[in-house]
């Protein structure tokens, strides 16, 4: 019953389609009731039932270790609790941002799609089940990132997305398929306990880095991360749900599901946290030279996410618990502000933080929640920011200097597009521009306006009521580390070295903030240096330039280099497996020839070879026949009555036809050149010889018993006739017959109708 | 015999690839009906063959006493004479139809004809 909660959002994008061609206005509205129950019902879950979590398991493709295996710990609570709850905000936000948009349908096909996908990425049991919804996501963000698929930059962002995060996934699956080939099993809970079994494999080290490839490109981490941004050509909703809410965060929820089972060991220490590290220090300085405010926010996604991955890199109680209170703020302030970000583009119709200024009095709403955000983002003190930073400043602390400079250059970085976003779009003097896109602008719509004040709001009761949050915290930590755990929360802890760090990185930042168009300046030169994007750029395009060459050599439109491909390809891999496996093996008893059946063969062969020298059509025609009523005759001999009879009779009647159709057509003529010829032959003698080793090969080779054993037992006595090849033809296999003989008269029909058909039209067109 | 069989089936294919990689039409479909009897050939011979044995079962028994010819292998490569016949009726109503059009059998011209008579007509 449980699953149904994570099918629903499938079965609701069904009805999206409908209903958004019903209600075009309040289809957002009706949709969004779906992601609210989900979210009442798992916190619900969330609170009531983290100790013993709800697991199930159905069984659907065993033979390679696939079933409907889902587990709601506290874990997957979390992130499914913050998925539909986001989901409902952005659900309503929509129907604001795209309100009357022509393919309204397909935008919440593909939503409530991801929607349900995410869920069961977070949700599953199974590591195969998992890959799959995992690889649903990837695909609706495809859809999502391409929405405005009739602009170039819409299109290759959304490929770049796919490409990028469908070959991690594809890395990811053979991790998978390692991880459950070493311990035995892909149930996830019961990985728990053999993850021992998984660290002392000698195969640890690949199925470690496959599998991170998986989670680092979903979670756009160094050198993966140019995806994220280019992903802002979506539109907003789709940018604060998948890009910075969940999607992106589905790497760092695997990284934090087989921290037990992977976890721990000094490769994934030092792998994450380096990878992390950089991940974050890069996405910093990538964020403050921005002016596109969704640009902004994703780079300080980007940066954000290398945290989070870095911190269970260690992987220790107390890194756990500043990843999870980290990701959980996270999602708040920045959906708040992707939204936010969206209703200034919407309203103002610019995104630039160069030309925008002076909303706070048009948007008066917007400017708070805006603040409200921002100062979570930023970590003041009461919002749950502070919190997460101090969690997080007190974990490292304890680490090296390096990892202690990455994060607090983050954090102070962080501060700055902080304050970039509420200030200069709202406070700041308008920029008098004589093409000022400015527009005359009024409040975002209530739609607009409910997620993100709801999601700024609740950063800030999180932060007040922190103490409160911390049995929740602690059932997800538990839930991570697989072990009881003991944590409590707090806003207020002292003057400790953690909250002096804060207070210092706020400074810095506010400081810095001034120098920013400087700065900037600066930062912009640096940007223009090649980075990993451009070997993605580089390896796109040879790819097309190779696949070009290859469709012009072998789609080139000529039936005989078709054909000559093929035949060169089997014969060569059929060749190349009979000498490397020496299949050639002649049985003992061989028939003795006797002079006319070498006869009959000789005449075969000769008719053959003077079939295809033959300058008449008479000639070829007559070589043919020779050629058929002597198999006749071999059939006859070698105890096939039945077969001699009917080639015999089919062999006269293609004879006649050949002969009245050749009647009225051309005379044989030798198009190909003599080169051509000379290869050809070399092609059909290379032929020849193969099927000849093959027959002798086969005879040889007897492996299972013939089956017809089974008709020359019972065609007397099942099918009452003693000849035993009508009896497979008309009782044993009859439908096959049927079917033949319906070929023969389709193929009759065919002919009538090529016979009696005046091509008056073409003929005209060609004599032109 | 067996050997020998298997040389016919191999001449008989090779004449067959040769014909059917020609350019002119016509000698294409003698490519194919050579094709079919060389494959036939090869159902046939490749089961293994007896003298005579033809596999009917004699008037005072009820199942067929060994040595036979295998049934099963009859029944398959007559189907695909009749089959074979089929097809060679019909590519060749389908020549003549695209000769009578385009009045040439020589495949490269025909090509041209098809893509709209630039090249070559």
């Amino acid at each position: 019953m449980t699953s149904l909660v994570v099918f629903a959002g499938f079965f609701a994008a069904l009805f999206a389609l409908w209903l958004t061609k019903k209600w075009r206005t309040r289809a957002g509205l009706i949709l969004s009731v779906l992601p609210f129950l989900q979210v009442v019902f798992f916190l619900y879950l969330l609170f009531t039932k983290t100790a013993e979590p709800v697991r199930m398991n159905l069984p659907w493709g065993d033979i390679i270790g696939l079933s409907l295996a889902f587990n709601f710990d506290g874990l997957g609570l979390l992130f499914a609790v913050l998925i539909s709850g986001i989901g409902f905000f952005v659900c309503l936000y929509a129907s604001g941002y795209l309100k009357g948009h022509q393919d309204l349908g397909r935008f919440y096909f593909w939503l409530f799609i991801f929607m349900a996908s995410m869920l069961g990425v977070v949700l599953s049991d199974n590591l195969i089940l998992l890959f799959i919804f995992w690889e649903l996501t990837s695909l609706s963000s495809f859809f999502l990132i391409g929405f405005k698929h009739d602009e170039q930059r819409s299109r290759d962002a959304a490929l770049q997305a796919l490409l990028v995060t469908g070959l991690g996934g594809l890395a990811m699956l053979a991790g998978f398929v390692l991880i459950g080939e070493i311990s035995g099993t892909y149930v996830i809970s019961e990985l728990f306990h053999s993850g021992h079994l998984l660290r002392e494999s000698t195969l640890y080290l690949p199925a470690l880095i496959l599998v991170l490839a998986g989670a680092f490109t979903k979670s756009a981490q160094f050198p993966f991360h140019f995806w994220l941004p280019n992903a802002m050509e979506a539109p907003t909703p789709v940018s604060a749900y998948l890009h910075s809410a969940t999607m992106v965060k589905a790497g760092v929820y695997l990284l934090a599901r087989l921290l037990p089972i992977m976890g721990g060991t000094a490769e994934w220490q030092n792998i994450i946290v380096v990878v992390g590290a950089i991940t974050t220090v890069i996405g910093a300085i990538l964020a403050l030279g921005q002016t596109d405010l969704k640009r902004l926010l994703a780079y300080s996604t980007v940066s954000a996410l290398g945290t989070m991955t870095m911190l269970l890199g260690y992987g220790d109680t107390l890194a756990v618990k500043a990843c999870i209170i980290f990701i959980t703020a996270h999602a708040f302030y920045k959906g708040a502000l992707f939204m936010i970000a969206g209703s200034i583009d919407h309203e103002a119709g610019t995104r630039d933080i160069r030309f925008l200024g002076g909303l706070a009095k048009k948007m008066p709403v917007t400017a708070v929640t805006a603040a409200v955000a921002a100062l979570s983002m930023a970590g003041v003190i009461p919002f749950f920011g502070f919190v997460a930073k101090e969690v997080l400043y007190e974990r490292v602390l304890q680490a090296n200097l390096w990892v202690l400079a990455a994060v607090v250059f983050a954090a102070f970085a962080n501060v700055i597009v902080a304050i970039l976003i509420c200030i200069n779009p709202f406070w700041r003097r308008p920029v008098e521009i004589s093409d000022s896109p400015l527009k005359t602008i009024h409040e975002a719509p209530v739609a607009m306006l409910t997620g993100p004040i709801v999601l700024a709001f609740i950063g800030l009761m999180v932060g007040v009521f922190a103490s409160g949050s911390g049995e929740i915290i602690k059932a997800v930590v538990s839930a991570t580390v697989q072990q009881s755990v003991n944590i409590k929360l707090a806003l207020w802890h002292g003057l400790t070295p953690p909250f002096i760090l804060s207070l210092l990185t706020l400074i810095a930042g506010f400081g810095v903030y001034f120098l920013i168009p400087y700065l900037r300046i600066l930062l912009q030169k640096l940007y223009r240096l090649p980075g990993p994007e451009k070997i993605y750029q580089l390896s796109w395009q040879f790819t097309l330039r190779f696949a070009s060459i290859i469709i012009d050599k072998l789609q080139n439109g000529y039936l005989r280099y078709y054909l000559s491909t093929i035949i060169i390809s089997v014969i060569g891999g059929a060749g190349l497996t009979l000498l490397l496996k020496g299949g050639l093996q002649l049985p003992e008893q061989l028939l003795a020839p006797r002079f006319y059946e070498i006869g009959l063969v000789l005449i075969v062969l000769i008719a053959a070879f003077y079939a295809t020298i033959a300058k008449s059509r008479l000639a070829a025609v007559a070589s043919m026949g020779a050629i058929g009523f002597s198999i006749s005759i071999l059939y006859l001999l070698f105890g096939a009555p039945d077969l001699s009879m009917t080639q015999f009779l089919i062999e006269s009647l293609t004879v006649i036809l050949f002969v009245v159709a050749f009647y009225h057509m051309p005379r044989f003529a030798d198009f190909s050149s003599p080169h051509a010829r000379v290869r050809d032959v070399f092609i059909a003698l290379f032929t020849g010889a193969l099927m000849t080793v093959l027959v002798m090969s086969s005879l040889g080779n007897r492996i299972f018993p013939p089956i017809s054993q089974y008709y020359a037992e019972n065609a007397y006595l099942l099918g009452h006739g003693r000849n035993v090849v009508n009896v497979i033809l008309i009782d044993f296999r009859g439908i096959d017959t049927l079917g033949e003989i319906t070929v023969l008269s389709i193929a009759a029909l065919g002919v009538f109708a090529l016979l009696k058909y005046r091509n008056r039209k073409g003929s005209k067109e060609i004599s032109k | 015999m067996e050997i020998i069989l298997a040389i016919m089936i191999g001449g008989l294919y090779a004449a067959a690839v040769y014909m059917i990689l020609r350019r002119s039409l016509v000698k294409i479909l003698i490519g194919i009906v050579l094709l079919s009897q060389a494959t036939n050939m090869l159902i046939f011979v490749s089961s293994g063959i007896t003298r005579g044995n033809s596999p009917v079962i004699k008037a005072e028994e009820t199942v067929l006493s060994q040595p036979h010819a295998d049934p099963l292998p009859q029944a398959l490569v007559l189907t695909a004479i009749v089959i074979s016949f089929g097809l060679t009726a019909f590519a060749l109503a389908l020549t003549y139809r695209a000769y009578k059009s385009v009045k040439t059998d020589d495949l490269d011209k025909l090509r041209s004809a098809a893509m709209g008579g630039e090249e070559n007509v």
